[in-house]
């Protein structure tokens, strides 16, 4: 046993915001390793330029967001392909956001409504001005040329 | 079930933020206002806690319920915590009164808090966007705002509700929330300035919304027998109800609204509900409270509500689902003044409609003035609930202005996600 062992001493310093009290600078990030399990499908098609929503077995509900079990009878659904076009069924522009997302502003969301299709797809609309948004606006899905398998490869302008 | 009552309650002031206290000290000041407001009320009389807060993220410490109960001085008594987003204050309640109600305690605590303050605003809405669906919702701009202001935007299509019927509940509940000295953000407005204000997600100004918030708040409940040992004033809490409904907004179904005792079906013929513009959950939760409470006739049989008013939208919504209203006159509702306090002066006129029996809404001033520490949100308004009953505000808020005369009955309403998890719990004066 050595009564003088010391621990080694670092040149990093903490970076202080206050002193009464003491707050800190406290760093955390983290890499997941995020899996789509069942939903991977549907970003698989998003980098063939489709949309895949669900089609109940059970009760034959159509889900414009995709979920591997019937959210109203529970029965497992397949996949079927969903048009292109659709309508606003409702909107908003944000002029902010999450930090990751400030950068971004203004955004416009919408919830897309396809005919034959019992809910709704959340996206983003490009290329229309806040006030060129309506309810009911007719649009068309585009796809991003270099997919990132996120939501986000799936866009929306006015059709 | 045997009958369960709150016996004493304790908050702190909330603020923006609050560095010189954690989470542990902040509860701890609420829980040493409830307990120097009911003398008999010992750290002994406690069979057990149950501790909210909603995000790990905000805290950046996992467990924090556990570090709460023993900066309480309560080990080795049972605690757990209960989280459920923006509801979690109020499932923490009734996780309460399921304790007591059961037998399995005859004194329970209900303590929560958040800190918010230790990110950045910005941050913050991101770890609140967190609970909406990772891969569906939050890469979209992962933006509670939004989902709200879609949410509105609809009910404004369904319904005609205007922004200026929105900006009249900021007006309402910061002017209610000069009187209430727990209140972060007591003001004076006008519809003007509410609609001025920085645009946040169209319609949404920043002051259609509420802001973050560091803060804690404990409620304390006790069966019969110990609330009669204990003395005081208890409030008899008589009904309990909760609801819940897709994450995602997009899965929302469009069908047949669920209908209320006071309510025939025929009322929303070719309405599509909940759709985007209602909560599901909300009218699930109140329909189960009032079933248990008695309730036929919300509007009638109420005196006062505190509900989750996150947004100014969300009030008019809620005041929907609750029944206050029907579904789609939430802004006539407004106009009408009937969720004003009598006796206080907004600088509004009302639209003399008397089509309802005035119920002051948020008395307290809500969350969009009172703030909104998430875990701590729904036992807040439990506090201000139980004072309200007791009759006992002026002692706590220094002056009678927010004091309902006589109060009989009052609700309470827990709201998290864009309408996932909701609580309603009915309180009485005994
Ligand atoms: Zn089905």
């Amino acid at each position: 046993m050595d009564p003088r062992a010391k621990l080694p001493e670092s040149e990093e310093g903490t970076v202080l915001f206050n002193t009464d009290p003491i707050v800190i600078k406290d760093h955390y990030e983290i890499d997941y390793r995020h899996s789509y399990a069942q939903d991977s499908p549907f970003f698989a098609g998003l980098a063939r330029g489709k949309l895949m929503g669900s089609h109940c077995q059970g009760c034959g509900r159509r889900y414009a967001t995709p979920r591997g079990h019937c959210m109203e009878c529970g029965s497992a659904t397949t996949w079927c392909e969903l048009p292109h076009e659709g309508r606003v069924h409702t909107y908003t522009t944000c002029y902010y956001g999450s930090e990751s997302f400030l950068k971004e502003t203004p955004y416009t969301l919408i919830l897309v409504e396809f005919t034959g299709v019992d809910t709704l797809f959340l996206s983003r609309l490009v290329g229309a001005a806040p006030e060129e948004v309506s309810i009911g606006l007719k649009v068309r899905a585009r796809f991003l040329r270099n997919c990132k398998f996120k939501v986000t490869d799936v866009y929306f302008v006015s059709a | 079930m045997r009958p369960v009552y709150m016996i004493s309650g304790g908050i702190t002031k909330f603020v923006k933020a609050q560095p010189h206290k954690d989470f542990r000290l902040m509860v701890r000041e609420a829980y040493d206002y409830a307990l120097a407001d009911l003398p008999g009320l010992t750290p002994e009389t406690i069979d057990g806690s149950v501790c909210s807060y909603f995000s790990d993220h905000f805290t950046r410490q996992v467990m924090a319920g556990a570090m709460v109960q023993d900066y309480l001085g309560l080990n080795p008594k049972p605690s757990r915590r209960v989280e459920g987003g923006g509801a979690t204050g109020g499932i923490c309640f009734q996780s309460a009164w399921e304790a007591v109600a059961s037998g399995r305690h005859e004194v329970c605590l209900a303590m929560g808090f958040e800190t918010m303050s230790r990110v950045n605003t910005w941050k913050g809405n991101e770890f609140i966007a967190l609970a909406s669906d990772t891969n569906f919702d939050y890469p979209l701009g992962g933006f509670y705002t939004g989902y709200y202001a879609m949410m509105v935007r609809r009910h404004m299509h369904e319904f005609g509700t205007t922004v200026e019927q929105m900006a009249k509940v900021a007006v309402k509940n910061h002017g209610n929330a000069l009187h209430n000295p727990f209140a972060q953000s007591p003001a004076m407005l006008t519809v003007d300035e509410v609609r001025s204000a920085p645009m946040v997600a169209t319609p949404l100004t920043v002051l259609d919304c509420c802001t973050m918030s560091d803060g804690a708040a404990v409620a304390i409940l006790a069966s019969e027998e110990a609330a009669s040992a204990l003395g005081g004033t208890p409030v008899r809490i008589t009904g309990i109800g909760s609801g819940s409904d897709a994450m995602r907004l997009a899965d929302r179904p469009h069908s047949e609204v669920l209908i209320l005792p006071h309510e025939n079906p025929e009322d929303y013929e070719g309405l599509r509900f909940p759709g985007v513009h209602s909560f599901r959950g909300g009218r699930m939760a109140a329909r189960s409270a009032y079933r248990m409470a008695g309730i036929t006739d919300p509007g009638t049989d109420l005196d006062f509500v505190e509900l989750h008013d996150a947004f100014t939208s969300s009030e008019i919504q809620t005041c929907e689902d609750l029944g206050l209203c029907r579904y789609g006159e939430g802004g006539s509702y407004i106009d009408s003044g009937a969720s004003f306090l009598p006796n206080l002066n907004y600088g509004l006129k009302f639209s003399g409609s008397e089509q309802w029996r005035p119920v002051p809404v948020n008395p307290s001033g809500g969350l969009l003035a009172c703030g909104h520490p998430i875990g701590a949100t729904g036992l807040m308004q439990a506090v201000f609930a139980f004072w309200q009953l007791q009759g006992s505000l002026a002692k706590h808020l220094g002056n009678s202005m927010l004091q309902l005369p006589e109060p009989r009955r009052g609700l309470i309403h827990s709201h998290a996600g864009t309408g996932t998890t909701i609580t309603v719990t009915i309180m009485e004066r005994v």
